[in-house]
Parts: C-alpha cells; structure tokens; sequence
C-alpha cells in the first residue's frame, strides 16, 4: 500500500465516508472505490460490497481482487420530534444506528423528551444537507406537516440513503407525491419513500409502529 | 473493522518505521478471524493486529519482514492440508489466504 493510498483511506474513514479499497491481488496495485475511476464491473462489486458491509473476492479479466469494505456506523435520521420518535429512537439505538432527531420546533425536540439524543434544531432541508445522508443512513420522517417533511425528503432523494420512510397514510401520500413530482423528483426516485411507512404488522400503539419501521429497515438493509 | 490497525501502521510509518500490512482475504471452514481481518508489522519487531488467533502470525510476520526488503507483495495459503500450515500450527482446521503488502 502506498503511503498516498493509507492517507486517503484515513482521510475518508475519518470523515465517516463510506469507503472501499480494492485490491489486484497478483501485484498489489490499489483503487478506493468510489473516488477511482474503476471498470464498470469492478465498481459494481464494490458497491455490493459497502452495502453488504462484507469483504469479498471478485475475479475480473482474469485478475483476482480483494474488496474491503470501510464503513461508518449506521446513521438514522428521524426528523420529527414526536411521540412515535420517542419510541423509535431508543429502539434504533438498540440495532446499532446512531441517531439524529431533526426538528425545529423546540417545544417537540426538548432535552426533556429526548434525553442524551443527538438533536438538530435547523429546518429539515439545512439539517439533512449538514446531516448528508449516505449509502448507510436511514431517514424517516414523522412530522406529518409537509412544511417539515417535504423538504427533508427532497434532500433524502437526492441522496443515497438506504432506506427512506414518510408516515402518513395512503391519501396523505398520494397528495405528497403531487407535491415532490412539482420539486421534480421522478417515478422512480418517489418510488423509494415506504409509504405508508413500515411493515404491515397491524400496529397501532407508537413503540408497535416504531416496530414496524424498523422491521422494514432492516429488511431493506439486507436486501429483502 | 472498528480497530485502527491501519491508524497505528499509519502512525508506526511517521515514526520512521519501516511497515507491512497482512489481510486476511478468505477464509474456509473454522478460521478465526473474517475477511478483512488485518495485522501491521514493523521492521523493528512491532505488531498490531491479528490474522489469526494467533498461530499463523509469526509465519506471516517472517514474510512481511522479506516484503518489506524486497517489497513484492505475497499471497499466503494456510490451511490444514498445508504441511507448512500445520507446522505453524493453524489446529483449528480452518483455511485462510492472507495478502501480506510492504507499507510505503
């Protein structure tokens, strides 16, 4: 390994960016995905490899080489202080997410209600850009008020987060989606919030759907 | 991996030391440590880190003495069908290969 190669993988490990360093086990020669031009192929194991969060080997052209998975810890990001957050937060922590609860209105995100929480006061848009969300976040949103959701799941699309989840029942998302097609966000970008959010599980109480949330989460996460 | 083998051969280098890196790249059957898996060697003698529970580690810290002299990297195989392997002692009945590079 280079010395230049060591510096940059600590610089992106440092900076908590997702990152792989690729391997040509014949001679050496290194890449980090994604800040290297790599073929096409290369770079499609490598993403698996950052999403499975697992080491793996892959033979291209006849060269073997070694994918090593650098990632930072998982991130959910709830924007919404409210009483169904109260619920997913703690559980969220439980399954190895740290996590940030964005909301602007104090009288919601008070230290009171979310004691030891990592809480971002700034409008949604602000915070989720400062908050840039990558391909290891999780981001739902709980507010119910599209002045505070819309913005957040406009910088949540445009981004690679994992997963992205809107609360709110079908008629609710439907007048949502109206709203993000004029923002210009497409069919296929729409098509990644869960919405209604979480599994169907028939939950009713606010830790039963905070269940629900992250049943779907980790479904997500492992590809199911 | 969460601990900073790469951090502590990073700041092995800056002390002047001359380093090599040993990654366990696959593993078969009962190995103990995953893919991924490293250990930073110095000239000197340092190490930090761990490719295996411990008993291949000083047939790969020989080897990256001689990357570090000659600076080729190597693909090891250990594994119980190894003799050698068995003369270091991997009893687990595991197999692993481990890429073994000189830092620098």
């Amino acid at each position: 390994m280079t010395p230049l190669t060591l510096e940059r993988l600590q610089k992106a490990r440092a900076s908590l960016t997702p990152v792989a360093l690729l391997t040509r086990l014949s001679d050496g020669e290194q890449h980090l995905f994604p800040e290297d031009a790599i073929p096409g192929a290369l770079a499609d194991a490598a993403e698996k490899v950052l999403f499975d969060d697992k080491a793996a080997n892959v033979t291209l052209d006849g060269e073997a080489w070694f994918l090593q998975p650098h990632n930072p810890p998982l991130r959910m990001i709830v924007v919404g202080a409210v009483h169904v957050a109260q619920a997913l937060v703690p559980m969220a922590a439980g399954l190895g997410f740290a996590v940030t609860v964005v909301d602007p209105r104090r009288a919601f995100a008070s230290e009171d209600r979310f004691t030891g929480v990592t809480m971002n006061h700034d409008w949604p848009d602000e915070a989720m850009e400062a908050l840039a969300p990558d391909t290891r976040t999780a981001v739902v949103t709980l507010t119910h008020d599209p002045k505070l959701d819309d913005p957040a799941l406009d910088v949540a699309l445009k981004s690679r987060a994992f997963y992205i989840g809107a609360l709110g029942s079908k008629r609710t998302h439907a007048k949502r989606v109206e709203r993000l097609q004029a923002l210009g966000h497409g069919e296929a970008a729409i098509a990644r919030i869960a919405a209604p959010v979480g599994l169907d599980i028939g939950a009713i109480t606010a830790p039963e759907i905070a269940l629900s949330i992250l049943g779907q989460v980790v479904a997500r996460r492992r590809g199911k | 991996m969460s601990d900073d083998i790469l951090g502590t051969a990073a700041a092995w280098a800056a002390e002047g030391e001359q380093v090599a890196l040993a990654t366990v790249v696959e593993t078969w059957g009962s190995s103990p440590r995953p893919a991924g898996s490293m250990l930073a060697v110095t000239a000197s003698g340092r190490m930090a880190g761990s490719v295996s529970g411990g008993c291949i580690e000083g047939a790969v810290a020989d080897v990256a003495k001689q990357a570090m002299q000659d600076g080729k990297p190597q693909l090891l195989d250990f594994g119980i069908s190894d003799e050698r392997a068995w003369e270091v002692g991997l009893a687990c009945g595991g197999k692993l290969k481990v890429f073994v590079e000189k830092l620098g």
